[in-house]
């Protein structure tokens, strides 16, 4: 076994990605995320690669955009406002059908919001971001051991499906330090022959592009890549059941919020209250299919989460109805208290 | 076993520091930790604080709100955390930069002259470590065995001759009888 | 039988869309012939804009990117960087590069990026039908500036060459125009040199190219040609506005 190493998450990313073969990383400063440039400036320069800061957020998507042009790993990082600048680029990206990773190191907003921690880009990772037809393979680590696991996962992800992965963390999952193993050594296995390389004369050229000024032959690509969105929903969803094995009561919450939710599941345990979690460790795909078998199973839901409540439309979907979905939420940088929860599942109780 | 620690002062004095020292040597002795820090603006000549959790189970949130132990080297950070600290905890304060005693009566307390200490040892800047040392002897979340193992993980290499004048400051404060 | 006259083999069999009388072609031409010239047709990547140019990808023969309106520069900084050895130009018009994308080109300049850049400024939005542009002359009606630009609500135009070669970043800056035989003549030498100074690793080279669209200025294409003549040139001199390399290393 590797030995465990301290790293700020923000850190386990940077290490986890170049690790994953990426060699490649554009981005602007902004708080909570700046480790993960730092860390970049340092290596990437130790090891013939590219780490550049650009003029902007903007510029910064731009150039992965090229980079994935031509097939390499590449990945870019920022916080809240900062993604929402980059977002134009995404939709490029998404639409021209490349692979690359995207890590939104979440604080509040909306606006210039705060620095602090929060998930209230829920609704923007997950439900299109840009403009068109898409979507996004979105990660939601817990841990500094997940910051790097999902990274390299993401890659792999992005690769397999040609299309650009997320990581979505929050302030406390990019600043804390917790012993880490880091992955091992990889890149990519999966042959790229519509990336720009030079045509060497030897073939036609390849083209990037997200143009259809056909809409017959653009509703067609949006058809196709839905058919691909349709397979990643059936196989890539991934979570984490916690004590849900007899549970009377489902906690659904992600990152630091679930970790909070941990705690509090201690506690109401040891007062005899059957509670669970499900921990999506993808938001998209969603676990659809883990949060209706738990309906068949306990008499309501808690969605637990840093913002005015976003994933609980995404619950309310996946349980259709069938049982009560409540709400326990901070936001604007605020962090929901194991108490908080504890006093909410009660709540749940009561109003059985 | 799970102790919830929270270390609070003023930016500059090494809380952070402090704070990632006793999570390294709980790794080193094979515990569950986690070390978050306040982030952001205040870090600039502000307060300055961290959580550190050691456990020898799983660790939930890395955010402590409760802690089993405070260690506070301003007056600021006393008035803001003292009263979250769980009753039968201890509070840990430097008594050269705090003029008074905590209100609360169900916890434990140990002053000690930190400050003080570390300027007469003539290494000004590590209270922080002075007060570590005491918190060891005070709590046994850590052992004194294997410090310069840990040290030498927080120490960057490239100041590797601090990693002596940091372990004598922690046992200057282990070694202090209070 | 000899051949006199082919067309460019960086150039694909599609058929062209502009307008006629169009000077999109010529420009897309003299690229082509520069890349034939240099012989790196199987290792240039180059990037599309967003204006009358969008579908250049289907035009030029070598891989092509299309990148979002005025991000050329940074599309093509990611693949210079990912790939070294390739050759890189972007073609962009006057919104795209001097409005939209205006941050992405001072900064891909003032960094050196080792790519070549095209710009076409023909002083007016073309694609989206005739719009002020940032280079549209003083007065100069357009849809939107209906009533001829007006500098004291719309500000002046920008001289593109004369900003960027203040900068220490770039290796060449030039402006040619393509209005008549001898000026297509100059401007292809100097194309051609932007690609060479790339292939030679110097640096950032961008050419302005002064052009014209009757289309959307109301002209007959004979017309357009006289006007950038007599209107454009005048306010866009023509010339090399920084040549690192013949001003001798290490000056400045």
């Amino acid at each position: 076994m590797a030995e465990k190493v301290l790293m700020k998450g923000n850190e386990a990313i940077a290490e986890a990605a170049i690790r994953a073969g990426c060699r490649h990383y554009f981005g602007y400063p902004i708080t909570p995320q700046t480790e993960i440039a730092a860390y970049m400036a340092k290596r990437m320069p130790k090891i013939g690669g590219t780490f550049l800061q650009a003029e902007s957020e903007i510029s910064a998507i731009n150039m992965v955009y090229g980079v994935a042009g031509t097939g390499k790993r590449v990945m870019t990082s920022s916080s809240s406002p900062g993604i929402s600048l980059k977002q134009e680029g995404i939709s490029y990206i998404a639409g021209a059908d490349l692979p690359a990773l995207i890590v939104n190191v979440q604080r509040g907003g909306p606006g210039l919001g705060g620095i602090q921690p929060s998930q209230s880009d829920y609704f923007q990772a997950t439900k299109g971001g840009g403009h068109g037809d898409y979507r996004l393979i979105v990660l939601t680590p817990a841990s500094v051991q997940e910051m790097a696991d999902l990274t390299a996962l993401a890659f792999d992800l992005s690769d397999k499906y040609r299309m650009p992965a997320m990581l979505l963390a929050d302030g406390t999952m990019g600043q804390m330090m917790e012993p880490v193993e880091l992955p091992a050594e990889s890149g990519s296995t999966v042959a790229k022959p519509w990336a720009v390389t030079g045509t060497g004369l030897a073939r036609r050229h390849n083209i990037i592009n997200s143009l259809y000024l056909d809409p017959e032959e653009l509703e067609k690509t949006n058809y196709e890549r839905y058919e691909r969105y349709a397979f990643i929903e059936e196989h890539e969803a991934r979570w984490e059941s916690y004590r849900m094995d007899d549970a009377e009561y489902c906690i659904v919450a992600f990152g630091i919020a679930a970790r909070v939710a941990k705690n509090a599941i201690s506690v109401l345990r040891a007062q005899g209250i059957k509670v669970g979690l499900i921990r999506p460790i993808t938001v998209w795909p969603f676990p659809k299919k883990a949060i209706a078998e738990a309906a068949e199973q306990v008499s309501a839901f808690l969605s637990v989460e840093l913002s005015m409540g976003q994933m609980i439309e995404d619950v309310r979907l996946a349980e259709n109805c069938r049982r009560p979905v409540a709400l326990c939420r901070r936001t604007g940088g605020m962090i929901p208290t194991p108490e908080q929860i504890i006093e909410s599942v009660k709540r749940l109780k009561g109003g059985n | 076993m799970t102790t919830n620690i929270l270390l609070a002062g003023f930016g500059g004095q090494g809380i952070l520091f402090a704070g990632k020292f006793l999570a390294y040597k709980g790794l080193l002795e094979n515990k569950q930790i986690s070390w978050l820090p306040s982030y952001g603006p205040e870090m600039r000549g502000g307060t300055a604080n961290c959580s550190v959790i050691i456990s020898d189970e799983p660790i939930g949130s890395p955010i402590v709100s409760k802690p089993d132990v405070l260690i506070v080297m301003n007056l600021p950070s006393l008035d803001k955390y003292e009263d979250a600290v769980v009753p039968g905890g201890k509070i840990f304060a430097d008594s050269t930069l705090i003029g008074r005693k905590t209100m609360r009566s169900d916890v434990e307390t140990f002053y000690l002259p930190a400050t003080q200490m570390a300027r007469q040892n003539g290494t000004p800047t590590l209270a922080n470590m002075i007060m570590t040392g005491q918190v060891i002897r005070q709590t046994g979340i850590v052992s004194l065995e294997g410090l310069e193992d840990a040290l030498g993980k927080v120490v960057s290499a490239k100041h590797a001759d601090l990693l002596q004048v940091n372990l004598n400051a922690i046992k200057l404060g282990y070694g202090l009888a209070l | 039988m000899a051949a006199v006259f082919e067309k460019p083999k960086s150039l694909t069999d599609a058929q062209l869309h502009y307008c006629p009388g169009c000077t999109h072609g010529i420009i897309h031409r003299l690229v082509a012939e520069a890349i034939d010239t240099l012989g790196i047709e199987g290792k240039t990547i180059g990037v599309a804009p967003v204006g009358c140019a969008v579908l250049a990808y289907n035009y030029f023969a070598c891989d092509m990117v299309e990148a979002a309106h005025g991000r050329a520069p940074a599309v093509a900084t990611g693949l210079k960087r990912s790939l070294p050895e390739n050759i890189i130009f972007t073609y962009q018009g006057d919104g795209d590069l001097a409005s939209i994308g205006m941050a992405e080109t001072v900064h891909a300049a003032t960094r050196g990026e080792n790519i070549t850049v095209i710009f076409v400024n023909n002083a007016i939005y073309g694609m989206t039908g005739g719009q002020m542009a940032p280079t549209s002359l003083p007065g100069q009606i357009t849809q939107t500036s209906p009533y001829g630009r007006d500098v004291s609500t719309a500000g002046y135009p920008i001289r593109v060459c004369e900003m960027l070669s203040t900068l220490d970043g770039p290796e060449f800056i030039a402006r040619v125009a393509v209005n008549n035989v001898k000026n297509v003549r100059s401007a292809k030498k100097i194309i051609q040199k932007a690609f060479e100074n790339q292939v030679a690793g110097k640096g950032f080279s961008l050419v302005e190219v002064v052009s014209s669209c009757p289309t959307n200025w109301g002209m007959t294409p004979d017309r357009a040609l006289q006007w950038v003549e007599e209107k454009m040139i005048p306010y866009y001199p023509l010339g090399i506005y920084k040549d690192r390399s013949a001003a001798g290393e290490g000056q400045k």
